[in-house]
């Protein structure tokens, strides 16, 4: 007994040592709202749309600012050339130059698909940090390719959320949700993401292509590849308004 | 004989006016059940071939299997050669291509903001061809209720309920916003050339009808078409060749193993309403031979009356030495002109009625508010070739039946007994 107590005593103190340098859940989803949040954003990027008979490509520059606010024009193919959607706060407006029209989007056009792709007009509005609406408690630790995760389990505080629970795999180094599986309240997977390769952009680890895929929609997903993306750059008002829209 | 029966029965009224009445209103109520029943089923089946399935639809296999949800994310690519090889193929059929879509409309206010919006449910269809059948098949001139039929690509009609309720006008340019086949939110534009009214619940609640290029074009859909639908080039429904015509197209098809293949389906197998008709033929044909059975035992009950009535006179037949069975043959070939001529009359007037419910019709519209079936809400009966004979049967049946039974009673008198009987 004598020859053991000593051993189990290095055993507790280094488990009690390990437990205090590991961050808490909510600490973890803050430092992974720090890496990706920004005052400003400005990106252009790729969708590529893998259906089950074809495969479109869809490209757009996006301007976004702080939580609430974002414009988007859609670049290429020629049918979608010209489209222009706009987030103000909880309000969502399309521009189409076929109809010369901006219409608002609500209810359950909201979760409508973009573009044809496997994310919803509701996933573009879900810009909130995830530290603000969800509770996270880690559940394990787990490994993706070469990358150490934390696995954390995120319940939402309120109701009037996309999606009730979601379940992330944190980069332990560079504090990116590699893998993300998001579920209904029933505890039905809707949506899953995989983080494909990340780059260096001005100091944070940022995705630089992603796979995003509704689990009730056929083909292979949606693959999203960001060409390039600045950070906390001065967008001017003008773009960030209802006017800019049939500009 | 039958000129001496015939006399009989114009000019003594108490052994011929209460079978006739009998055998008249039978009949009259069987030829305008079944002319009823007939133009129930003539309507529905016109509804569904018309605006769902008609005579024959040719569509993609995992389409078909989810028509419900006009899923046009499975609709078929490369419509037009399929439309060459059905056309080339079948040329007794007269083949179109459609698109059923739903999705909202949204109609602006004068400073192109929205004023209202509504669900809608949106039907493609060629209506500016040369040789379209659509407009004809969809009955679109006799459906008008305001404005006209689309003349040009932009424009489309729509129901006079959705746009009273969204105070929509005439020469309005409205937004439609729905889903392409890529599964993208689209929106475009139509201009409302004219409102329409079917009469069928289901549809006037909530449709539009453009024609097919602006649809494909609004929905990202070139070259494809979530049916093609044919009809007989008689606008008859043909059972038996409809079910050749789809067994040999899908056994030329057999071969081709991509998921999107071609499948040609009749109006009775794709509608559902096979067993349904086939029900209804049960329910029709149990329904009148309840009737015949019914009328048979009334004028039975008839028959004894009349032979209580005609004791005396069967009596003193029987006293002057006619025979049992001649009296019965006279009997039962009385009943016979009997009931040929309340049949005649019965058919007459049947047929008169059920005309008038043909061209009247009855209006239930009040009980199809919230219904969701293609089905018409004027009711209307179907005259046709069978409505002038099939009165005949329970009328000549019911009596000869009648008759046969109460006329037994003629055999169980004595004639020994006969004198006593006057006696008394």
């Amino acid at each position: 007994m004598r020859k053991i107590a000593p051993v189990l005593l290095l055993i507790l103190a280094v488990t009690l040592v390990s437990a205090a340098d590991r961050p808490t859940g909510q600490e973890i989803l803050r430092k992974v709202d720090d890496n990706f949040g920004a005052d400003s954003k400005v990106s252009e990027s790729e969708m590529k749309i893998i259906g089950e008979r074809v495969t479109r490509t869809i490209t757009l520059r996006s301007w976004t600012e702080g939580t609430s606010r974002s414009f988007t024009e859609y670049l290429a193919p020629a049918r979608e050339e010209g489209t222009k959607m706009l987030k103000l706060d909880d309000e969502l407006w399309i521009y189409t130059p076929q109809t010369d029209r901006v219409i608002r989007i609500s209810g359950h056009m909201l979760r409508q698909s973009v573009m044809g792709s496997d994310l919803s007009y509701e996933d573009l509005m879900d810009n909130e940090r995830y530290s603000d609406v969800y509770e996270a408690e880690i559940v394990r630790e787990d490994t993706i390719g070469d990358r150490e995760c934390w696995v954390l389990n995120l319940e939402a505080r309120e109701d009037n959320v996309a999606y009730h629970s979601r379940e992330i795999w944190v980069d332990q180094e560079r504090f990116i949700p590699l893998r993300e599986n998001r579920y209904a309240k029933s505890g039905k997977l809707l949506k899953y993401t995989e983080i494909q390769s990340v780059s260096r952009v001005d100091g944070r680890w940022y995705p630089k292509r992603m796979l995003f895929k509704d689990v009730q929609k056929g083909g292979d997903g949606t693959e999203f590849l960001i060409h390039e993306v600045s950070f906390d750059v001065e967008i001017p008002s003008h773009i960030l308004s209802k006017a800019s829209l049939r500009k | 004989m039958i000129r001496f029966l015939l006399k009989g029965i114009l000019r003594d009224r108490s052994r011929s006016l209460f079978p006739s009445l009998v055998v008249i209103g039978g009949v009259m109520l069987t030829v305008v059940l079944y002319s009823w029943m007939m133009g129930f089923e003539k309507d529905i089946v016109r509804a569904n071939a018309s605006f769902r399935s008609g005579h024959l639809i040719v569509m993609s296999k995992p389409y078909a299997k989810n028509f419900d949800q006009t899923p046009n994310d499975l609709a078929y690519l490369g419509a037009a050669d399929l439309l060459d090889k059905l056309k080339q193929d079948f040329p007794g059929v007269t083949w179109s291509p459609r698109i059923h879509f739903a999705g909202l409309i949204d109609v602006p206010d004068s400073s192109g903001e929205t004023a209202t919006q509504g669900p809608v449910i949106g039907l493609g269809a060629d209506l500016l061809s040369d040789n379209s059948i659509e407009p004809e098949v969809l009955n679109l001139s006799e459906a008008i209720v305001a404005g006209r039929l689309p003349s040009r690509p932009g424009e489309m009609l729509m129901t006079n309920e959705l746009a009273r309720r969204l105070n929509v006008a005439l020469g309005q340019t409205v937004t439609i916003i729905t889903t392409t086949m890529y599964g993208s939110m689209t929106s475009f534009n139509l201009t409302v050339a004219g409102t329409i009214r079917f009469g069928v619940a289901a549809m006037d609640r909530g449709l539009i009808i453009a024609d097919l290029n602006d649809i494909r074009g609004g929905l990202d859909m070139m070259d494809a078409a979530g049916e093609v639908v044919g009809f007989f080039n008689d606008g008859r429904y043909w059972p038996i060749r409809a079910e050749q015509i789809t067994n040999t197209f899908n056994e030329s098809v057999a071969a081709d193993t991509n998921k999107f293949a071609p499948v040609m389906m009749t109006l009775m197998e794709h509608s559902g309403l096979e067993p349904t008709l086939k029900m209804y033929g049960y329910v029709s044909g149990t329904l009148v031979s309840i009737f015949v059975v019914a009328m048979s035992i009334v004028l039975w009950n008839a028959g004894l009356l009349g032979s209580i009535r005609r004791y005396g006179e069967f009596g003193i037949r029987l006293a002057v030495g006619e025979t049992k069975g001649h009296l019965y043959r006279f009997l039962i070939t009385e009943s016979a002109l009997i009931g040929l001529l309340g049949s005649i009359v019965g058919t007459i007037l049947g047929i008169l009625l059920s005309w008038y419910l043909q061209e009247v019709g009855i209006d239930v519209s009040s009980f199809m508010k919230n219904a969701s079936i293609v089905m018409s809400d004027v009711l209307r009966a179907q005259v046709t070739p069978t409505s002038y004979f099939i009165g005949l049967v329970p009328g000549l049946v019911a009596t000869l039946l009648g008759s046969m039974i109460s006329g037994i009673g003629i055999y169980r008198r004595q004639t020994s007994q006969l004198t006593k009987e006057f006696e008394a």
